[in-house]
């Protein structure tokens, strides 16, 4: 390996990091600050603006909604796009070419405009409750994570293992839920995680499928923080930076981080 | 029945794109054509408003920055991570992978305690004496320009990590075996290899800026308005659907546009993909 790396370039990197870190050490600050604005270094250490989410009713309620469509929306991503990954790498030839371009078109097409359409031609067209399409929006933007984790576990699962439980009578089903699936479990479990931070952290889609009675918590973020201006957006922030953390260390457990520099 | 297998196990995920991505967005298009003022007067309204006008070349001088700032910081840094010890690495990775999982609102946020009135930087300037009083830096287009490339400089170094982790080392050693110089090697040997993945890194950042809502809404407010916030204001505000639908329509093809030109520049570069 080449280790003789010019010092300035050593330096450059240095900062860019301090650059990426930075600014969310200082949300942490801010969080813990004992002061009714925003300000860092902290003045005072307290928790209660921690306390102080959970007072607000919008944020109680708007945390319970983001936990649930994140949770409905992963599970419904990785029961369609569990067969759809395994029919990728098992029946590609049985498939058009056309069908992976399809299922990476959720990616390709801005949220924004996801988000919008599914108002305007799903909610207010045929008059449906707006948390349907929140759900299905939420579903769509998380399966392309769904399809490519569990596609990159198939790649590696010895697919004669499947065919010898097969060829001894095993239905297909149970050959599914007994033979494939604990052997692509890392994958799931990998892929729910980043599917559920995904829905979470997600604001384009949510953006045009919100408003009053339905929320979710980056959109009642942003709501706060156009009228305050005090530590509570921040201590949210570290509750979510809390949840990122899980997130990182499930998938280092399971994929290994490196999968995402890929 | 098995030469169906595929096709039943593909099926609710091709149903649930078409029926609620590919329909949607097409009606949204569709209207943007069947106007009772003709079928491109949408397009002459949008086209024809110098604010309209001035929105998209102000989003697409902004992304253009983003994504030459975010190439720059992104393959130099990557070449750093990806040739240090491999503890190091791991830190390097962890730090690059934090900010990427956390949200974009929380990320944008950061920057409003940073860059506002009474913000950190502001603070810090008058406390050295560089400046006499606050300074601005909140709603312009440098402020929306610095969170945009913290937003996506994370995506850029993993995606380039990938990328020369690739390229054998045989190639590298072969290089300075042969008295090149590392500053030689890496122009040379390194970037040239690296193209195809810097075009993608490329088009992932300019169409994620392109195309985002919560940084220029946040970070730009009014006065630096981009399509996204036009396209949020257009539609929630004043209620013009079909300008909203316009937006809508130029950001879709601006955006595959370029993801179908990367496709085919990378081909070209590299003819053993197909």
């Amino acid at each position: 390996m080449t280790r003789n790396i010019h010092p300035l370039l050593i330096a450059g990197t240095v900062l860019v990091f301090m650059f990426l870190v930075g600014p969310l050490i200082i949300v942490l600050g801010a969080a813990l600050s004992d002061t009714t604005y925003l300000t860092f270094p902290p003045q005072g250490l307290s928790l209660r603006w921690f306390e102080n989410i959970f007072q607000i009713d919008a944020f109680r309620r708007t945390i319970f909604t983001s936990l649930q469509i994140a949770l409905l929306s992963t599970v419904i991503a990785l029961i369609i796009g569990i067969p759809a990954a395994y029919a990728l790498n098992r029946h590609r030839i049985q498939l058009p070419g056309w069908l992976s371009t399809l299922f990476i078109l959720p990616v390709l097409v801005p949220e924004l405009v996801l988000g919008f359409s599914l108002l305007k031609n799903l909610a207010v067209q045929f008059n449906s409750p707006i948390y349907l399409s929140l759900l299905f929006g939420h579903s769509l933007i998380v399966l392309p994570y769904v399809i490519r984790v569990i596609s990159a576990s198939l790649a590696s699962f010895d697919f004669s293992i499947e065919e010898a439980a097969i060829s001894l009578g095993s239905p297909p089903l149970k050959t599914f839920f007994t033979i494939l699936l604990p052997n692509v479990r890392s994958g799931v479990i990998a892929a729910f995680i980043l599917a559920f931070i995904t829905s979470i952290n997600d604001v384009s889609i949510s953006i045009f499928l919100t408003g009053p009675g339905l929320s979710t918590l980056p959109i009642q973020l942003l709501a706060h923080m156009e009228q305050f201006f005090d530590p509570t957006v921040a201590s949210v922030s570290v509750l979510l930076m809390l949840l990122t953390v899980a997130v990182m260390a499930v998938v280092e457990r399971t994929l290994g981080l490196t999968f995402l520099a890929k | 029945m098995k030469r169906f297998a595929g096709w039943t196990l593909a099926f609710p995920a091709t149903l649930l794109i078409v029926v609620f991505l590919v329909l949607p967005v097409l009606a949204t298009i569709w209207t943007t054509f069947t106007t009772p003022a003709g079928p491109f007067a949408t397009y002459l309204s949008f086209f024809g408003s110098s604010f309209r006008r001035t929105v998209l070349f102000r989003t697409i001088q902004v992304s253009l920055a983003v994504t030459a700032i975010a190439l720059v910081v992104g393959i130099l840094t990557a070449y750093v991570v990806s040739r240090a010890p491999g503890w190091l690495k791991s830190i390097l990775i962890i730090a690059a992978v934090f900010p990427l999982l956390t949200g974009v609102v929380v990320r944008s946020f950061a920057w409003l305690i940073i860059l506002g009135k009474n913000g950190i930087l502001n603070s810090t300037l008058l406390k050295l004496g560089l400046i006499s009083e606050p300074i601005t830096m909140l709603y312009t287009q440098g402020a929306v320009i610095v969170a945009m490339v913290y937003l996506f400089v994370p995506l850029m170094i993993l995606t380039l990590v990938g990328v020369l982790e690739s390229i054998p080392d045989d190639l590298i050693q072969a290089s300075a075996s042969l008295g090149a110089k590392p500053s030689a090697t890496f122009m040379q040997v390194t970037f040239p290899l690296a193209v195809p993945g810097l075009i993608v890194g490329a088009v992932l950042v300019f169409a994620g800026s392109f195309t985002s809502y919560a940084t220029p809404q946040l970070l730009g407010g009014e006065q630096v308005m981009m399509m996204g916030t036009l396209m949020y204001q257009q539609a929630m505000v004043t209620f013009d659907w079909v300008a909203a639908s316009t937006i809508a329509a130029v950001m879709v093809v601006i955006t595959i546009a370029i993801v179908a030109a990367m496709n085919a520049v990378a081909r070209r570069l590299n003819p053993m993909a197909t």
